[in-house]
């Protein structure tokens, strides 16, 4: 086992979010007198970093599409699928953990917040970009047809979840009234949370990072054999 | 600017050759709307927005579909080599473009005939139609180009495409809505122009991205 000092430092990050995340104080005016987050407003510390994750993945498997681009080396095809994957699980955690949160916050597992559809609509872009790929037998052919589909999604995708929140109210902080914000609502983070929120989303990032290359290796050796 | 042109007047003079195709798309457009009638009656005009805008992105993808799988690979191979990847592609997407805004326009004729005339603001409907059809087509040409290298049809197009359309969708609905009523609405400039944006956005991946795609 190849242990680099990011893995070690993915594993204390995360051992560090678990422990503070369950046990630090939360902040009262937020989670108590203004609102019925309660004690559920800890699993900011594990759905927020999953949404990181996935756009840092998803923003790495676009720079490798557009490296295959650029030099079709088999390689940067296998980097940009394998990022795609973990990237959709971290959606799909993501999904999961805010469907949970929202059924005790909001009464329901599922709003039609503008947030909720965005998250929908990247698992079903990234979804089809498999569909696609396993619709074409020739290799080369396939990497460079999914290479563009991933380009072109990803740049339709950004501005889409940008422009989205902005059409519709959304439940999510930020989203009172007209001014839907496709990010964070800045005040309700306060200093305490964030000590644990930014080593959070270190970590959860490191951590999936790991998984791709863990698969990523699996994928070349898979395919040493068969071409041996 | 010659070989756009070209290209354009060839994929005219196709379909004016082998009629087929429009009339086919054209019988499409009517019976799709024909049986909307007879399942929805005269719907209100929530419902009729709703409808209209479905209709387009279903017109739309049959439309275009066709449009890159007709051309074989040899003949793919000449017009590479005569005119190009960039002016191919923008030759495809003016062409589909105007198809797809005549489409629209026939399909708001026979929505008027047909499914009840709740429009109060018809000449600005008709722009957000034009506006419409033409940012549908963009997108979804350039999907019909992925499809087709794929050797897929109408199908995986819309996979590929319903979930990368939906912020067109969505804006579309948004300002097409202040056309049933004599309000103003706050901010219509801004979404006109977002859609705009958008297109621009689409055309210019497009043109990027194509010459990869065919390369070979």
């Amino acid at each position: 086992m190849r242990l680099q000092w990011w893995k070690i430092l993915s594993i204390i990050l995360l051992l560090y979010t678990f422990i503070a995340g369950l046990l630090i104080p939360l902040p009262y005016e937020t989670a108590y007198a203004n609102s019925n987050l309660y004690e559920s407003m800890r699993n900011f510390f594990f759905h927020v970093p999953m949404w990181f994750g996935q756009l840092i993945l998803i923003t790495v498997s676009l720079v490798y599409s557009i490296l295959y681009l650029r030099k079709p080396n088999h390689r940067y095809d296998i980097i940009a699928t394998e990022f795609a994957r973990t990237g959709t699980v971290m959606g799909c955690l993501g999904l999961l953990t805010g469907a949970i949160w929202a059924n005790y916050t909001w009464g329901a597992a599922w709003s039609n917040d503008p947030k909720q559809i965005g998250a929908a609509i990247a698992l079903l872009i990234y979804i089809a970009y498999f569909v696609l790929r396993n619709s074409m037998p020739d290799m080369d052919k396939r990497s460079r047809v999914a290479a563009v589909y991933n380009i072109f999604a990803y740049f339709i995708y950004i501005p889409m979840i940008m422009i989205l929140p902005r059409l519709t109210e959304s439940l999510h902080p930020g989203g009172k009234g007209n001014e839907g914000n496709p990010g964070l609502g800045g005040s309700s983070l306060d200093a305490t949370m964030e000590t644990v929120f930014w080593p959070a989303v270190f970590g959860w990032t490191l951590l999936t990072t790991w998984i791709s290359t863990l698969r990523l290796r699996v994928r070349i050796l898979e395919e040493k054999k068969h071409s041996a | 600017m010659n070989h756009i042109l070209a290209l354009i007047k060839k994929d005219l003079l196709l379909e004016i050759r082998q009629q087929y195709t429009f009339y086919g798309i054209l019988l499409y457009v009517a019976s799709t709307i024909f049986v909307l009638y007879l399942a929805m009656g005269q719907p209100e005009e929530k419902v009729w927005n709703g409808l209209f805008w479905m209709i387009q992105l279903f017109i739309c993808v049959n439309a275009v579909a066709k449009s890159f799988l007709q051309e074989s690979q040899g003949r793919m191979l000449y017009f590479y080599t005569v005119a190009g990847a960039r002016d191919f592609i923008l030759a495809k997407l003016l062409f589909n473009a105007g198809l797809m805004i005549l489409m629209s326009i026939v399909s708001l004729l026979l929505f008027q005939v047909l499914m009840g005339n709740p429009l109060q603001n018809p000449v600005r409907f008709i722009g957000f139609v034009c506006l419409g059809g033409c940012s549908l087509s963009l997108v979804f040409t350039f999907l019909a180009a992925i499809a087709a290298r794929a050797r897929q049809g109408a199908a995986l197009m819309a996979i590929l495409g319903f979930p990368l359309i939906i912020p067109q969708v969505l804006l579309l609905m948004k300002m097409s809505n202040t056309a049933f009523a004599d309000v103003i609405q706050a901010g219509l400039l801004q979404i006109v122009l977002l859609l705009v944006a958008l297109d621009v956005l689409v055309i210019a991946l497009a043109v990027i991205l194509f010459p990869f795609l065919w390369k070979d």
